[in-house]
């Protein structure tokens, strides 16, 4: 376990020295601006139009990164042959592959806590104090957090066996697919025959990031249900072991050309 | 103790759009590296020898056959604690310095925290970057980055070390640092085995060399015996410009050079070719016999014509 933590900490060391971070720079400009100018033209949505920006935003920049970052985790690695050193001592290969989706979603993590912050200081700015319902806020950035589990897994997956284009255009792919995954239920449900069963098959192959989705009833102060939290931790958490063991099946096969 | 040994150890790659056509890259490989050698692993690009050494370090996974190392399994993960690697042209993290590369590679290996400190620092001293401990590798020049390869490859203290191509792209003076650091290796009883097609690096390191050729083996042995294997020549030189019509048929190759002729034939014809600069009364003014280089005996083994080597131990 020592070894995945000596890699996971590698990994995320990358992100910071390739100054993946800097986006945060970017984050806070867009987001007070954004405070300013809604502070100024809004009238009683201001909170409304904050959250919904700055949520959107997290989530944004996330993907963003967790896409371009994770589809060259492995690819870039043998690509660069930096892996020949790594697995010439004893690592095993599944190591290699968990310790480096543990650094990515730390690398997010630790990005998902920076732009919050900003994102709570735009809030105090146009409403002046906190509410207790923006608690909620809380658990939208939770659900974002466990989207970028997925993705990350995903992404680590297709860099496991594609280049490094094709696995942005899977990851992407999926990750609009999944964000649609409620209407693909719903479209499964009203169809019949072959369409039916494919439709559902691929409702629930895809990620549900649509349920991982509450930035519009946080925005609007609508609580979270308990049971949505458990739900959704659960099915993030299984949702990215399941996609992080198919991408260690494959790369323990893989001939490292 | 045998260090390393390798049973029919092949490989086949599948390539094409379906992957249905195959590439040897390997044929059966049969060899044995006694620990405390220096074996030297020869042959031109595309010879197998970095798939071989793939193979052995678990990159790539053989089609058919197994390889041992210190008597265990390649895939015993427990036998990679007792090995260093150095790849081709080897690249690194380049965001990392070289103290921090070499204290994870540490980390990797399992060593404890106060040897890891000590190790890295005696690792960058031995190397000659100590000064440049805490710059970025992508700084580095490419004889930089080769130093610090070798230094990840040995800062475990393995037993057997393999190296590709160790001498590739170095300066003179890098390529003698190298050679040192392998006498060093071979003087505290480790294992070398590296491969390359600089002949004069193993001719003056190797305990025992392999020749290998489009995947096949081609000769193994220690370097003296392999080079005596070849036919044996020698030089005559003798005074004037005339060459005696005979010396061709013995198989002499001759050159004029201003008043001297130089010719190089096979030693059983030297009698015979003495006999003839005899009859002809011409003085002789050296008779050399030729010493039979590894560069020789190399050249022999990947001639189109030659066969590959049975069974070779």
């Amino acid at each position: 376990m020592n070894r995945v933590t000596h890699i996971a900490a590698n990994t995320f060391r990358e992100a910071i020295r390739d100054r993946v971070l800097y986006n945060l720079i970017a984050f806070a400009v867009l987001l007070s601006g954004a405070a300013i100018f809604v502070g100024q033209v809004s009238i009683h949505i201001e909170r409304l139009v904050v959250v919904n920006l700055g949520l959107t935003a997290v989530s944004l920049f996330g993907v963003v990164i967790a896409i371009f970052i994770g589809i060259g985790l492995v690819s870039k690695e043998m690509e660069k042959r930096t892996l020949y050193t790594v697995l010439s001592r004893p690592v095993r290969r599944w190591e290699f592959i968990v310790g480096k989706f543990f650094g990515l979603t730390g690398t997010l993590v630790v990005n998902t806590f920076c732009m919050a912050i900003g994102v709570f200081a735009a809030l105090l700015y146009v409403s002046h104090k906190f509410h207790a319902s923006d608690a909620w806020i809380l658990v939208a950035l939770f659900f974002i957090v466990l989207q970028f589990l997925i993705l990350c897994s995903l992404a680590l997956l297709f860099s496991s066996f594609s280049s490094p284009l094709l696995s942005a255009v899977f990851a992407f792919s999926l990750f609009v697919i999944g964000s649609f995954a409620e209407d693909l239920r719903g479209f499964a449900g009203m169809s019949h025959g072959l369409t039916r069963w494919l439709a559902t098959g691929a409702a629930y192959l895809v990620p549900n990031f649509s349920a991982l989705n509450v930035i519009g009833q946080v925005a609007h102060e609508q609580p979270i249900a308990a049971h949505l939290i458990a739900f959704n931790t659960g099915y993030a958490l299984a949702y990215s072991a399941m996609v992080i063991c198919g991408a260690v099946l494959i790369f323990e096969r893989r001939n490292l050309k | 103790m045998i260090a390393l040994e390798t049973i029919n150890l092949e490989k086949t790659y599948a390539v094409g759009f379906w992957r249905k056509k195959p590439r040897v890259a390997l044929r059966p490989l049969n060899l044995t590296v006694a620990e405390g050698e220096v074996f030297g692993f020869l042959g031109p690009n595309g010879a197998g020898k970095t798939t071989t050494l793939k193979l052995l370090m678990g990159l790539v996974f053989p089609t058919g056959g197994t390889a041992r190392i210190l008597g265990k399994d390649i895939n015993d993960p427990a036998i990679k604690a007792q090995i260093g690697f150095l790849p081709e042209q080897p690249y690194f993290y380049d965001y990392l310095t070289a103290k921090e590369l070499l204290e994870y590679y540490a980390r990797l290996s399992g060593m404890e925290p106060k040897e890891r400190v000590r190790k890295v620092e005696a690792m960058l001293k031995r190397v000659g970057l100590k000064d440049a401990a805490r710059v970025q590798l992508r700084k580095f020049s490419k004889g930089m980055l080769q130093r610090v390869g070798l230094a990840q490859a040995v800062l475990h203290d393995p037993r057997v070390v393999f190296l590709d191509e160790p001498m590739s792209g170095l300066d003179p003076m890098g390529r003698r640092e190298v050679r040192d650091l392998m006498e060093e290796l071979k003087q505290q009883g480790k294992t070398v085995f590296f491969s390359t097609h600089i002949l004069s690096d193993a001719e003056a390191l190797c305990d025992r060399v392999a020749v290998i050729h489009q995947g096949e083996l081609r000769g193994v042995g220690h370097v003296a015996e392999l080079t005596s294997s070849i036919a044996a020549k020698v030089e005559l030189i003798w005074n004037g410009s005339a060459v005696p019509a005979g010396l061709s048929a013995l198989g002499a190759e001759c050159r004029v050079i201003g008043e001297t002729v130089r010719a190089v034939l096979p030693e059983a014809q030297q009698e015979a070719a003495l006999e003839i600069l005899r009859r002809e009364r011409l003085r002789l003014i050296s008779l050399i016999p030729v010493r039979s280089s590894l560069e020789q005996y190399y050249l022999q083994k990947v001639s189109p014509e030659a066969r590959p080597a049975v069974g070779a131990r």
